[in-house]
C-alpha cells in the first residue's frame, strides 16, 4: 500500500514538474506564422487570474502612461534568453527577434469599498518576428480565466469606480488591428511606443526589493549598463514644472500621432516632446483639416487662453468626429484637461 | 449522397482554390453585426481579394478601415450599397485606407461623424461611383471632407457624388498625379479642392449648389507645399450660392458665397473650357494666401496661371460681402462693377518695383466676353494713380498647354 501511495505521489510530483514547464514562456508559439487563438498558449502568466508573470517575464512601469479610459494597465516584457536590446536614443529600444510586450488593460477597481469586482479587459501583445512588430488583442471571457483573439475589435460597455469613489459607465473599445496600427505606425512599421529608455528610468517594485527599471534590465542582461537619459517628468508630479508635465502628457498621448512619419503628420501639429518650433507646437497655428472640430475657433493654441484653443476643445469633447485622440478614449481625462489648460494659461 | 456531397465539397474546395489565385470574392449582406463582418473581412482580405457589399443600408457604430494592398472594396450601386454612419459612436472618420492599390467602387458612405472617406499615405487609390453624403443638407455639424486622400500618389477618382461636407466634398491634399473627373459635388462648402498637391488633372465635373465650386489652395506649414501644374477644364461650376456653413477657424470659412474657381497661391495651374457663370460673388479669383506666415519655405503669391476658352455666365450681381475679405475688398474697389476673373496683383516688393518674370505672369487667353480686374502694385504704392487696372488685353498672351497628368508605376 506505502508504495503505491508513494508511487502515486511521484507521479503527481512528476505532473506537476511537467505542469510547470508547461508554464514556462512558449517560444514556438511565439513565433509561430498564425498567432494563438488564446493568451493562456503563451505561458506568459504563472496565474493569469491574477497576473502573475512567469519568472522568465518582468512587469515593468511608465513614467507617464498614454491615457485608455481610465483603465489600469498591468505591463510586461518578455525578452527570450540570451537577448540583448540596443539603445536608441529618443527612441523605443531596439529589442531582440521574439521580444513580447504584453499589456493588459483592467478596471481593478481597488478603490476603498468599492461594490465592482476587478475586471480584465483585454492583453495586447507587440510580438516581434521576423523583424517585424506585430500587434495583436486577447479580449478576456466573461468568466475572466482566458482571453481570446480578437481581430475586428470589440465593445465592452460596462462600468468601473473612478477617483472619486463613484460607479462610472463607459463604453471601452478594443482597437482593431487597424486601429492599433494608427498609433503604432511609423514611417510606415510598427513601432512600440512606451518603452523608451527615458520613460523608463524609475524605481519598481520587484517580488526581490525596489529597483530602478534600466538597472533591472541591465541586470537581466537585456541592455547596457548606466544608460543616461533625461527622464520624463510624471505628468502627475505636483513638483515638477507646468511645462514638463505638459509636454510629457502631450508626449505620450499625442507626440506617437502628431510626429513627422507619424498618422497625424498632414496636419503639421507636431506634439513630441522634442518639438521646439512654436507653430508646430499650435500656437497661433491655423487648423488645416480640422473641420466642425475648430470649434469656430481660430487656432490650435492660443497661448493664454485655454478656451480659445481648438486643442483643449478636442480633448475634452466626446463627439468622435471631434474628439483627440481619435481612439481609445469614450471619456474625458479631466486631470489631463485641467493640467493642459492651466499650461495654455501660463503659455 | 454522401458521395456526391463529397464530389460537391471537393468541386466547391477546388472552385475557392482557383479562385484563390486571383483573389477570391468575399460576399458580405445585411446582418446582426455588420461592423464586425466588414472590419473582419478588411483585415482577413488578401491582396487581390474582392469584398463584395450586397444592397442594403449597413447601419454602422464605428469606423471602418483597410490597410491591405489590392484590394477591391465593392458595393452594388451608389444608391445601393449604403454605409450609414447615423450613429457613429467611435472613429473620427467613415472608412480609412492606408494600403496602397485600393479600388472602391459602387456604393455610398452616409453621416459619417468626421470625415466619409480618408486615404493616407498611399500609392494608388481609385474612387469609382462612391458618393459621400450628409442626408440632412448643409451644416456645420456635418463632416469635413467627402472623399479624402491625403499624402498619397497615383489619386483617381472617377464618376464620384460628394454632397453637404462642411469643408470640401472631393478634397485632395498634399498628394502627386491626382485626377478627378466626370464627378458631381453639390452642397458642400468647396466643391472640388486641389490642396498642397502637384500634377492634377479635374476635368468633365459638375461642381453646382456649392459656396465654392473648385478650388486650387496651397497653405503653409504643413509636409508638403508648393502646389503646382493643375489642370481645370470641361468642368460645369454654376450656380455654387450656397451661403458658407464652413465652422469658423478652416480656411474654406473665407470663400464667400458665390465663387466659382479660387486659385490660390499655385503655381502653373491651367483652366480652359470650362463654363462658369452664376456664381453671386466672382467666377474666377486668383489670390495670395491672405495671412502671415513665418514659413520661410513657403511662397504664398499664384504664379503662372493661365485661362482660356472658357465660357462665362454672369457674376458678381449679389456679392456675399460678409464672408472672408475677398468679396468685400473686389466690391469696394470694383465700386460694385464685378469682374469674371480677378487677380489681386499681389507680388513680393521686388517684383512690385522691377516687374514679374514672364514665366510667372498671368495669361489670358480667349474667353469670350469675359470681364477683368487687377490691382497694379506700383500704382497702389504711389499717390495719385489709381490702381485699378480692367485691361484685359494687356494680360493676353500665349498659351503654353501644361501636360496631361500620368500615373507613375
Amino acid at each position: 500500500m506505502i508504495s503505491f501511495k508513494k508511487i502515486l505521489f511521484a507521479l503527481t510530483f512528476t505532473l506537476c514538474s511537467f505542469n510547470i514547464a508547461f508554464a514556462d514562456v512558449n517560444d514556438s508559439i511565439i513565433q509561430n506564422s498564425e498567432v494563438a487563438k488564446k493568451l493562456s498558449d503563451y505561458g506568459f502568466f504563472e496565474d493569469l487570474v491574477s497576473q502573475s508573470p512567469s519568472k522568465e517575464v518582468l512587469p515593468y512601469d511608465l513614467i507617464s502612461p498614454l491615457f485608455s479610459d481610465y483603465a489600469d494597465k498591468l505591463r510586461f516584457i518578455y525578452i527570450p534568453s540570451k537577448g540583448f536590446a540596443e539603445y536608441r536614443p529618443d527612441k523605443v529600444f531596439d529589442f531582440p527577434e521574439g521580444t513580447v510586450l504584453i499589456k493588459t488593460f483592467a478596471y481593478l477597481n481597488e478603490y476603498p469599498g468599492s461594490d465592482l469586482d476587478q475586471q480584465l479587459l483585454e492583453t495586447r501583445l507587440l510580438i516581434k518576428k521576423s523583424n517585424q512588430w506585430e500587434n495583436v488583442s486577447y479580449v478576456w471571457n466573461k468568466e475572466q480565466n482566458d482571453a481570446f483573439l480578437t481581430i475586428a475589435g470589440k465593445t465592452i460597455s460596462t462600468q468601473f469606480i473612478n477617483n472619486n469613489g463613484d460607479i462610472q459607465d463607459v463604453r471601452y473599445r478594443v482597437p482593431n488591428i487597424n486601429q492599433c496600427k494608427e498609433c503604432h505606425q511609423s514611417e510606415k512599421s510598427i513601432q512600440p511606443i512606451g518603452p523608451k529608455a527615458r520613460n523608463l528610468d524609475k524605481d519598481f517594485v520587484y517580488e526581490d526589493g525596489v529597483m530602478n527599471q534600466l538597472m533591472k534590465w541591465h541586470k537581466q542582461g537585456w541592455i547596457k549598463k548606466d544608460i543616461k537619459v533625461e527622464a520624463m517628468v510624471d505628468w502627475t508630479n505636483d513638483l515638477a514644472s507646468i511645462d514638463n508635465r505638459a509636454r510629457s502628457y502631450l508626449d505620450i498621448n499625442c507626440g506617437h500621432c502628431h510626429v513627422k512619419g507619424g498618422s497625424a503628420d498632414t496636419t503639421g501639429l507636431y506634439l513630441d516632446f522634442k518639438e521646439n518650433r512654436e507653430i508646430h507646437l499650435g500656437l497661433f497655428k491655423k487648423p488645416i483639416a480640422a473641420g466642425r472640430a475648430s470649434n469656430n475657433l481660430k487656432y490650435s493654441i492660443v497661448p493664454g487662453d485655454p478656451e480659445s484653443s481648438i486643442l483643449l476643445f478636442r480633448m475634452k469633447s466626446l463627439d468622435p468626429g471631434i474628439m483627440m485622440p481619435e481612439s481609445g478614449r469614450a471619456l474625458e481625462h479631466k486631470e489631463a484637461v485641467r493640467l493642459i489648460s492651466k499650461w495654455i494659461k501660463n503659455l | 449522397m454522401t458521395t456526391y456531397l463529397k464530389q460537391f465539397k471537393f468541386i466547391f474546395f477546388a472552385l475557392a482554390l482557383s479562385f484563390n489565385c486571383y483573389g477570391a470574392t468575399i460576399a458580405i449582406s445585411p446582418s446582426d453585426d455588420p461592423y464586425s463582418e466588414i472590419q473582419e473581412a478588411l483585415i482577413l482580405a488578401q491582396p487581390g481579394d474582392v469584398i463584395h457589399i450586397t444592397e442594403g443600408i449597413y447601419k454602422l457604430e464605428d469606423s471602418l478601415s483597410l490597410d491591405v494592398k489590392n484590394v477591391i472594396l465593392e458595393g452594388e450601386g451608389i444608391d445601393k450599397t449604403i454605409l450609414s454612419f447615423k450613429n457613429q459612436k467611435s472613429g473620427a472618420q467613415g472608412l480609412f485606407v492606408t494600403s496602397d492599390g485600393v479600388i472602391l467602387r459602387d456604393f455610398a458612405v452616409e453621416d459619417a461623424k468626421g470625415d466619409a472617406i480618408k486615404v493616407k499615405g498611399v500609392d494608388g487609390i481609385s474612387f469609382i461611383r462612391v458618393r459621400t453624403e450628409w442626408t440632412e443638407g448643409p451644416s456645420s455639424d456635418n463632416g469635413a471632407y467627402g472623399l479624402y486622400p491625403v499624402e498619397s500618389k497615383n489619386v483617381l477618382i472617377d464618376s464620384c457624388v460628394a454632397i453637404g461636407a462642411s469643408d470640401a466634398g472631393i478634397y485632395v491634399g498634399q498628394s502627386e498625379n491626382i485626377i478627378v473627373k466626370n464627378s458631381r459635388a453639390e452642397f458642400n462648402v468647396a466643391g472640388i479642392e486641389i490642396e498642397n498637391s502637384y500634377y492634377a488633372d479635374v476635368f468633365d465635373n459638375y461642381a453646382a449648389n456649392n459656396t465654392g465650386g473648385i478650388l486650387i489652395f496651397d497653405l503653409p506649414d504643413i509636409p508638403q507645399q508648393g502646389g503646382h501644374h493643375v489642370r481645370v477644364f470641361r468642368n460645369k461650376s454654376i450656380n455654387n450660392n450656397t451661403d458658407n456653413f464652413a465652422p469658423e477657424g478652416n480656411i474654406v470659412g473665407e470663400v464667400p458665397r458665390g465663387t466659382g474657381i479660387i486659385v490660390q497661391a499655385n503655381s502653373h495651374v491651367e483652366i480652359f473650357n470650362n463654363d462658369i457663370g452664376d456664381n453671386e460673388t466672382i467666377n474666377i479669383a486668383i489670390v495670395t494666401y491672405g495671412y502671415e506666415t513665418e514659413d520661410k519655405n513657403y511662397y504664398p503669391h499664384p504664379k503662372a496661371v493661365q485661362i482660356h476658352g472658357n465660357r462665362f455666365g454672369k457674376s458678381g450681381y449679389n456679392p456675399d460681402l460678409k464672408t472672408g475679405d475677398l468679396a468685400k475688398v473686389l466690391y469696394e474697389l470694383s465700386d460694385g462693377n464685378m469682374p469674371d476673373i480677378f487677380w489681386d496683383g499681389i507680388v513680393p516688393l521686388h517684383q512690385i518695383l522691377l516687374g514679374q518674370p514672364d514665366e510667372d505672369k498671368i495669361i489670358l487667353g480667349d474667353n469670350g466676353e469675359a470681364s477683368f480686374l487687377t490691382i497694379n502694385g506700383l500704382k497702389y504704392i504711389l499717390p495719385f494713380f489709381d490702381p485699378i487696372e480692367r485691361d484685359y488685353e494687356k494680360f493676353r498672351g500665349v498659351i503654353k498647354p501644361l501636360l496631361p497628368v500620368k500615373f507613375s508605376d
